[in-house]
């Protein structure tokens, strides 16, 4: 296998593991402070509107996780440094 | 190099779609006094026109009467819910950080709207937009700090609770904003690409939910970047405790 070949299998065999990981640590996250914010919502009606609005923004916050492995999933698919730099290589 | 082409901002063919994904900020339109001017600009200056007209032309007949228009009661709403989730976020008198707040909130809640229109890439899902406004919030950060406690007051948060603290907390006075930025950038850029591989495998039908929960997403993204914004700002909060009458001077409510 030439290395432009490896390069890309590797490339997105390791996008989507990461993608993937990611995803499961932030889902659980996510899972367990909407439960957690959903009990207290129960608990204590009263305050269902302050618990939503700053379950929202915790919510965020977690989820941010996630992102930050998609962003970097985004570069590895679309814009490879190595890739361009293998390329580079073989067309020159 | 640089390749224009005007039709390209409203016209991007699908099996680009990819490729336009990650070179939003490549798409050159035009040239202004020798500058280069991309997609994300264009878009921005539309979601600008929009907001403009929209604020010229519901404030054209304000009415404290009891029959008001539909468009201005919308607009009511939309301020006094701001303001109510402001002031309970900042524990402070919310007319000091509506205008940021609700700039931020409409300017990201109309151009993740937008996405409805096809074709159209709100300015949102591009890096350079989201680190913008990343950018006014970072700098916002320590004016309102300043503005609320004096210099003391606002450096005084570095050293706390111990002065070990320091280098984490510049480290986290960066990271706040800029994971801020990512954030809604992620968020609109993962709208696009799972639009654009439903696209690609299941047309028509699936693509119009994902844009529904894109409206929804859209939304809730609009309401967490500002009220983030605020959270942040309000940080540090004046020295002596507000009382009751300082913290209902700004409240719409009465």
């Amino acid at each position: 296998m030439d290395s432009l070949a490896l390069i890309g299998a590797l490339s997105a065999l390791g996008a989507c593991i990461g993608m993937g990981i990611g995803a499961i640590g932030s889902a659980i996250g996510e899972g367990n402070a909407a439960a957690a914010a959903l009990q207290g919502m129960a608990q204590q009606p009263d305050e269902a509107n302050r618990i939503r609005s700053t379950a929202f923004i915790l919510l965020a916050m977690i989820e941010t996780t996630a992102l930050y492995t998609l962003v970097v999933v985004m570069l590895v698919l679309y814009a490879n440094p190595f890739w361009d730099k293998a390329l580079d290589l073989v067309t020159k | 190099m640089i390749q224009y082409d005007v039709s390209k901002l409203f016209d991007i063919p699908l099996k680009d779609s990819t490729l336009a994904l990650q070179q939003y900020d490549k798409i050159y339109l035009f040239e202004l006094f020798g500058l280069p001017i991309n997609a994300t600009i264009v878009s921005t200056w539309i979601v600008m026109v929009i907001l403009v007209l929209i604020s010229y032309f519901a404030t054209r007949n304000l009415k404290a009467d009891v029959q008001v228009s539909k468009f201005q009661t919308l607009l009511e709403l939309m301020v006094t819910w701001l303001n109510g989730e402001v002031k309970e976020t900042s524990n402070d008198n919310p007319a000091k950080y509506m205008g940021l707040g609700l700039a931020l909130f409409l300017f990201v809640l109309v151009s993740n709207f937008m996405t409805i229109i096809p074709w159209f890439r709100p300015p949102t899902a591009s890096l350079s937009t989201t680190f913008a406004m990343g950018i006014i919030v970072f700098f916002a950060i320590p004016y309102f700090a300043i503005r609320n406690a004096g210099i003391k007051g606002y450096l005084k948060k570095f050293i706390q609770p111990t002065p070990f603290m320091l280098p984490m907390n510049i480290f986290s006075e960066f990271a706040s904003t800029f994971a801020m930025a990512l954030r809604l950038f992620g968020n609109m850029l993962s709208g696009i690409v799972f639009a654009a591989v439903l696209t690609t495998c299941l047309p028509f039908l699936l693509p119009i939910s994902m844009q529904v929960l894109g409206l929804l997403t859209g939304s809730i993204q609009a309401y967490i970047f500002a009220l983030l914004a605020v959270v942040y700002t309000s940080g540090v909060a004046p020295e002596q405790a507000s009382d009751l009458t300082d913290l209902n001077k700004g409240d719409l409510n009465g």
